[in-house]
C-alpha cells in the first residue's frame, strides 16, 4: 500500500547502492578465463616493450656479417640471427615497441574522432547527418586494406604517414556505429524525458546519450585493434611503414623473406609475435563484448 | 523490383562520385608537384610546360577534377610511368588475375567457413562448436601474409610440392588454362587468402544458425520430434541469403585487400601492380588501379543488395 | 488519504469500476502560480496539426500521414481529461505535441492565459508541464541510478545536487518507494510498477501543474495498474495537479477522468463530461467504441463486433466525415460534408458536451439532425 506521509524534511538518507554498470562488466570479465589469459599476454607484451633495454641481451642494431642467418639455439643467439647477423631475440623485443605504437595508436584516435562525428551526426540529424554519413559512405566504399595502402602509398612511406592512413581507415566504421547507436538512443523515451526537463543538447548528450553510446562503440573499437595490428605490420611488410634498420615485426618479416630457404623458423618468428598480439586483442575484445551484453 | 534496382543505382552515384574525388585527390595528397608524378624526372622545361597545360595543372583544382573525370569516363586512366603503357591496359590485365585469385579464395573460404559455422551453430556449446569458434578467431587474427610465408615454407621449401611464387609456368600469366600446370600456382595463394572469409563466414553462420534454431516454432518442431530433415531445410533456407551476401562482400574485400598476399606470392594481379606503382612512384598507375578496385567494390555492393532484395522481399522495405 | 477504493479491499481490479462511482466535485485550491483564476483554462489548444512525411526523397513525393489534423480543446484547472481512441488515432502524437517534443505544423498553446512562444517561454512551460511515458523501462536512463534520474530535472533548473537528491528521496517516499532501498538502484533491478512510480516521481520533481500521462499504466499488470492509478489520484490531490490521461482502455479512463475527449483519425470526435459520454455517447464512433468494451457482466456480452474493419489509414483519410465508411447510420451527406463540433448539451457538472457528427448539427442534411441547434 502506498504510504503518503506529509512532506518530510530533506534528511540525508543512507542509501543502499547497487554496483554500477562498469563494475559489473569488469566482474564478469574477470571471470572469463580466456579473456584474462589474453589480458595477461598483452600485459607481458607491453612490459616487454617498456623494459626492452633491460630485457634484450644484445644491441638490436648491431650487425655482424659473419653471424648471418644463424639457426635458433645458436650460443649467444637464443633465437638465431637475422639476414644481417643481428640478434633476433633482441630485435623481437625491441620490435614490440614500434609494432604496438603503430598498431594500437590509430584505434583510440579513430575512436575519439569517430565517436564525436557519429554522435554529432546521430543527435543533430538532418543536414549535418547527411554530410557526415555520406562522407563516411565514400570511405566505406574502399576495402580497408586498399584504403590503407592507397593513403600511405600517396602520403609516402613512414611511421607517421602509415599511422595517419590507418586512422583515416578506422574513422568511418567507428562513425557509422556511433551514429547508429546514437540515433537509436536519441529516440528512447528517457532522452525525450530529459528534453522535457528543459536540458540543453550538450547536457543531454553528456548525461543521457554518451554513457549509453560509448559501451557498444568501445567494444567495436577494441575489436579493431587486432585488425589494426595486422594492417600496421602489413604496411611495414610492404615497405610503407617503418623504415629499415628499425626493428618492427612487419618490417622484419619482409627483410627475412629471402631467408625462408635457409632459416625458415627464424624467418617466421616476427609473424608469430604479430599473431599472438592480434589474437590476444581479439580474445580480450570478445570477452569484453560478452561481458557487456548481459543487460542493455 | 525494377524500381528498387533503379533507386539503388541512383543512390550509388553520389558514392561513386565521392570515390572518384578521393582517388583524384590521392595524387594531390602526395608531396610535391603532381607533375613530377607524371613525367620522368629528366623531362625538359618545355615538356613540363606542355604537360602542365595538357593535364590542366595550371587550372584550379575543381576544373582539374572535371577534366580528369571526363578522361576517366572515356576510359583514359593516363599512362603508366613505369611501363609507358596505358594504365587501363595494365589494370585490365592484372584485374583478371586478381579476380581469379579472389574468387578461388572466396569459394574455398565459403565452403569451409559455412561448414564450420553451420556445425558450430547446430551443436552449440559442444566441443565442435568451441573448436570451430577457435578456428574462426584464428582466421580473423592471423596475419595472412605471414601465413602465406609459413605455407610456402611447408609446401614449397620443405615438401617441394607446390611453387612458391608466380602466376604460371615460365613466369607467364597471360596464357591461362585450367590445367594443373597453372592451377598449382593458384593453390597456395588462394588457400592463404581463404582464411579471412572463412573466419568471418563461420562467425556469421554460427550466430545465424543458432538464432534460427532458437526461434519458437523451430523449438516447437523439435519438441514434437520433427527434428532433423525439416529443421535442417528450414535453417539452410533461412541462412543462405545472408551467407551469400557475406560471401559477395568478402569477394570485394579480398579483391581490394589482395596486395599483401599478391606481394608474398608475386601473383601478377592488381595488388602486385599497386606495389610496383608505389615503389616506382607511378602515381597514374596507383590512382587508376585504386579507382578500378574501389568502383568494382561499389558495384559489387550494389549487386549483393539487389540480389538480396530479390531473394528476401523484407530487405526492400527497410 | 486513500483513493475512492483502496486496492487492498478489491482483489479483482475489474470490480473497481462500477459505473455509478460518484466523486464529490473537487474543492479548487488556488495554486500560488495561478494567474487566470479557476475559470481560466489551464491549457487552451487551438488548431493543433501535425503531418508526417513518409518515404519519398528530399524532392517531394512520398506520402503524408495526417497524425493530428486540427485538434482544439480547453483543459480545465484541476480536472483529469481523458483522451481515448483506437491505436493510430493520434493520441500519442497529441501528447508529444503538447509536450513540445516535436514542433507542430500549426496550432496555438495557451497555458493559463499566456501563449507559448509569446509571453511564456518553452523553458518556463516545461517547468509546469511534465509527462509520464508508457514504456517504464525505455523512459529511464539505464546508466543512471534512480535518484540521479529523478534529480536530473531539478538540477537542470539550478537546484544544487545535494538538494536535488534530497528532493528525489522525498518524492520516492511519496510514490511509495523507500528511498534507502531504491534510490541507489538501477532501473533494470526494479519491476514495471516500481519503474512507473519512479517515472511519476521524476515528472513531479519539476513541480509541474499539468502532467500528461501517455498510456502510463497500459503496460502494467492489472493489480499493479490499480495501485498506480490510486497513487495518481492521491498525488493529484496532494500536489494540486491537472492530468491529461491518455489511454486506449476505456475501463481505466472511466475510473480516472472527469471529462473525455474521443479522437478519430487525428480529429476530435466527441468531447464531454465522463458520465455524459459514457452513458449518452453523441457520436456513433463513441457508441461503437463503448459497445466494444469488454464487460464483466454476462448479460451485457458483446454479441457482434460493433466496429468492423481496421481504422482507415491516416495517410488517406476518407472525404467528409472520416468515420462514415464504418458508420452504421451514415448517409450520403456524410461522405461529402465534414462535420464541425456541435453542442449536444451539458452534463450535471456543467460540462459542455459536443460531437463532430452531422446527426448533431442542425440543418446538416442528415435525416437525424435536429431542427434547431442545441445551445452550447
Amino acid at each position: 500500500m502506498v504510504s503518503l506521509s506529509p512532506a518530510l524534511p530533506a534528511v540525508p538518507t543512507v542509501v543502499a547502492r547497487s554496483p554500477g554498470y562498469w563494475s559489473g562488466v569488469f566482474t564478469r570479465l574477470s571471470r572469463d578465463k580466456l579473456a584474462m589469459a589474453a589480458l595477461a599476454i598483452l600485459v607481458l607484451i607491453v612490459l616487454m616493450a617498456i623494459l626492452a633495454p633491460y630485457l634484450a641481451p644484445a644491441d638490436p642494431a648491431k650487425a655482424t656479417m659473419l653471424r648471418r642467418l644463424k639457426p635458433i639455439g645458436t650460443p649467444g643467439y637464443p633465437l638465431g640471427g637475422d639476414e644481417l647477423g643481428r640478434d633476433m631475440l633482441s630485435r623481437l623485443i625491441y620490435g614490440s615497441r614500434l609494432s604496438l605504437i603503430m598498431g594500437v595508436t590509430p584505434v583510440p584516435v579513430a575512436f575519439v574522432i569517430g565517436t564525436i562525428l557519429g554522435v554529432t551526426a546521430g543527435y543533430a540529424g538532418g543536414f549535418l547527418n547527411t554530410v557526415i554519413m555520406r562522407t563516411a559512405d565514400v570511405f566505406f566504399a574502399f576495402p580497408s586494406v586498399l584504403l590503407a595502402v592507397a593513403l600511405s602509398g600517396a602520403l609516402g612511406a613512414g611511421l607517421l604517414n602509415a599511422m595517419v592512413a590507418l586512422t583515416i581507415v578506422f574513422i568511418p566504421p567507428v562513425t557509422r556505429i556511433a551514429e547508429a547507436v546514437t540515433t537509436q538512443v536519441r529516440s528512447l523515451d528517457y532522452v525525450e524525458a530529459a528534453r522535457t526537463s528543459g536540458a540543453g543538447a550538450a547536457k543531454i548528450i553528456r548525461i543521457h546519450v554518451l554513457p549509453n553510446v560509448l559501451g557498444p562503440v568501445f567494444v567495436y573499437a577494441t575489436s579493431l585493434i587486432s585488425v589494426s595490428m595486422i594492417l600496421a605490420a602489413g604496411l611495414s611488410f610492404l615497405g610503407l611503414g617503418v623504415r629499415p634498420p628499425e626493428a618492427e615485426w612487419g618490417l622484419m618479416l619482409n627483410t627475412l623473406r629471402t631467408a625462408i630457404y635457409t632459416q625458415p623458423m627464424v624467418a617466421a618468428l616476427p609473424g608469430i609475435m604479430i599473431f599472438i598480439t592480434s589474437i590476444s586483442f581479439n580474445t580480450l575484445s570478445d570477452g569484453l563484448r560478452s561481458a557487456m551484453d548481459v543487460k542493455a | 523490383m525494377l524500381s528498387y534496382v533503379l533507386k539503388r543505382m541512383l543512390l550509388i552515384l553520389p558514392v561513386a562520385l565521392g570515390v572518384s574525388v578521393v582517388c583524384f585527390l590521392l595524387v594531390h595528397l602526395s608531396p610535391g608537384d603532381p607533375l613530377t608524378a607524371i613525367l620522368p624526372t629528366d623531362a625538359s622545361a618545355e615538356t613540363q610546360a606542355e604537360m602542365r597545360k595538357l593535364y590542366g595543372f595550371d587550372q584550379p583544382l575543381p576544373v582539374q577534377f572535371v577534366l580528369w573525370l571526363g578522361r576517366v569516363l572515356t576510359g583514359d586512366l593516363g599512362t603508366s610511368i613505369a611501363t609507358g603503357r596505358p594504365v587501363a591496359f595494365e589494370v585490365g590485365r592484372a584485374v583478371v588475375n586478381s579476380v581469379i585469385l579472389a574468387a578461388a579464395a572466396t569459394l574455398i573460404g565459403f565452403f569451409f567457413g559455412s561448414l564450420f559455422g553451420f556445425v558450430a551453430g547446430y551443436f552449440r556449446n559442444s566441443w565442435i562448436d568451441k573448436l570451430a569458434s577457435f578456428l574462426a578467431v584464428i582466421g580473423v587474427s592471423v596475419p595472412h601474409y605471414w601465413l602465406g610465408m609459413v605455407l610456402v615454407i611447408i609446401f614449397s621449401v620443405q615438401l617441394n610440392l607446390l611453387p612458391a611464387t608466380g602466376g604460371g609456368p615460365n613466369g607467364s600469366s597471360d596464357a591461362r588454362s585450367l590445367d594443373w600446370d597453372y592451377l598449382r600456382f593458384l593453390i597456395l595463394p588462394a588457400v592463404t587468402m581463404s582464411v579471412i572469409p572463412m573466419g568471418i563466414i563461420a562467425r556469421t553462420l554460427r550466430a545465424l544458425v543458432a538464432e534460427i534454431l532458437s526461434q519458437e516454432f523451430v523449438q516447437g518442431l523439435t519438441a514434437k520430434g520433427l527434428l532433423d530433415r525439416g529443421v535442417f531445410a528450414h535453417v539452410v533456407k533461412n541462412a543462405a541469403p545472408t551467407a551469400f551476401a557475406v560471401m559477395g562482400l568478402q569477394l570485394g574485400y579480398l579483391l581490394g585487400g589482395s596486395i599483401l598476399i599478391e606481394t608474398v606470392f608475386a601473383w601478377p594481379g592488381t595488388g602486385f601492380l599497386l606495389n610496383t606503382a608505389i615503389f616506382q612512384r607511378d602515381l597514374p598507375l596507383l590512382q587508376g588501379t585504386i579507382l578500378v578496385l574501389a568502383m568494382f567494390f561499389v558495384v559489387l555492393n550494389l549487386v549483393v543488395d539487389v540480389a538480396q532484395a530479390a531473394v528476401d522481399p523484407r530487405v526492400k522495405r527497410s | 488519504m486513500t483513493g475512492p477504493l483502496s486496492p487492498a479491499s478489491t482483489r479483482n481490479a475489474e470490480s473497481v469500476w462500477p459505473p455509478e462511482v460518484w466523486r464529490a466535485p473537487k474543492k479548487t485550491v488556488l495554486d500560488p502560480r495561478d494567474r487566470g483564476g479557476p475559470a481560466q483554462p489551464l491549457l487552451s489548444v487551438t488548431g493543433l496539426v501535425k503531418h508526417f512525411k513518409v518515404g519519398g526523397s528530399p524532392f517531394g513525393e512520398g506520402t503524408v500521414v495526417r497524425a493530428v489534423d486540427g485538434v482544439d480543446f480547453d483543459l480545465i484547472k484541476g480536472e483529469t481529461l481523458g483522451i481515448v481512441g483506437e491505436s493510430g488515432c493520434g493520441k500519442s502524437t497529441t501528447a508529444r505535441l503538447l509536450m513540445q517534443l516535436m514542433p507542430p505544423d500549426a496550432g496555438r498553446l495557451v497555458f493559463d492565459g499566456e501563449e507559448l512562444g509569446g509571453a511564456l517561454s518553452l523553458t518556463e512551460y516545461r517547468r509546469q508541464v511534465q509527462m509520464v511515458f508508457q514504456d517504464s523501462y525505455a523512459s529511464l536512463n539505464p546508466r543512471l541510478t534512480i535518484e540521479d534520474s529523478i534529480a536530473f530535472g531539478p538540477q537542470v533548473h539550478g537546484l544544487p545536487a545535494r538538494q536535488a537528491i534530497a528532493r528525489a528521496h522525498d518524492l520516492l517516499d511519496r510514490v511509495g518507494l523507500e528511498p534507502a532501498r531504491f534510490a541507489g538502484r538501477f532501473p533494470h533491478e526494479l519491476s514495471g510498477g516500481q519503474r512507473q512510480r519512479i517515472n511519476i516521481a521524476r515528472a513531479l520533481a519539476m513541480n509541474p501543474r499539468l502532467v500528461i500521462l501517455d498510456e502510463a499504466v497500459s503496460a502494467l499488470d492489472k493489480s499493479v495498474e490499480a495501485q498506480v492509478l490510486n497513487l495518481l489520484m492521491d498525488l493529484k490531490q496532494e500536489f494540486n495537479l491537472t492530468y491529461i490521461f491518455i489511454s486506449h482502455d476505456l475501463n481505466v479512463v472511466r475510473f480516472m477522468v472527469d471529462r473525455v475527449l474521443v479522437m478519430y483519425l487525428g480529429k476530435v470526435a466527441e468531447l464531454g463530461g465522463r458520465d455524459a459520454v459514457f452513458n449518452q455517447p453523441a457520436h456513433p464512433y463513441t457508441a461503437a467504441l463503448l459497445a466494444s468494451m469488454p464487460s464483466m457482466d454476462p448479460d451485457h456480452r458483446v454479441e457482434r463486433p460493433p466496429l468492423t474493419g481496421d481504422p482507415p489509414n491516416p495517410i488517406n483519410p476518407p472525404p467528409g466525415c472520416r468515420f462514415h465508411p464504418r458508420c452504421a447510420v451514415a448517409e450520403a451527406v456524410c461522405s461529402v460534408k465534414e462535420p464541425e463540433m456541435a453542442a449536444t448539451g451539458t452534463d450535471r457538472a456543467g460540462a459542455r458536451h459536443a460531437a463532430a457528427c452531422l446527426m448533431r448539427a442542425a440543418g446538416s442534411g442528415h435525416s437525424r439532425a435536429p431542427a434547431v441547434a442545441v445551445p452550447a
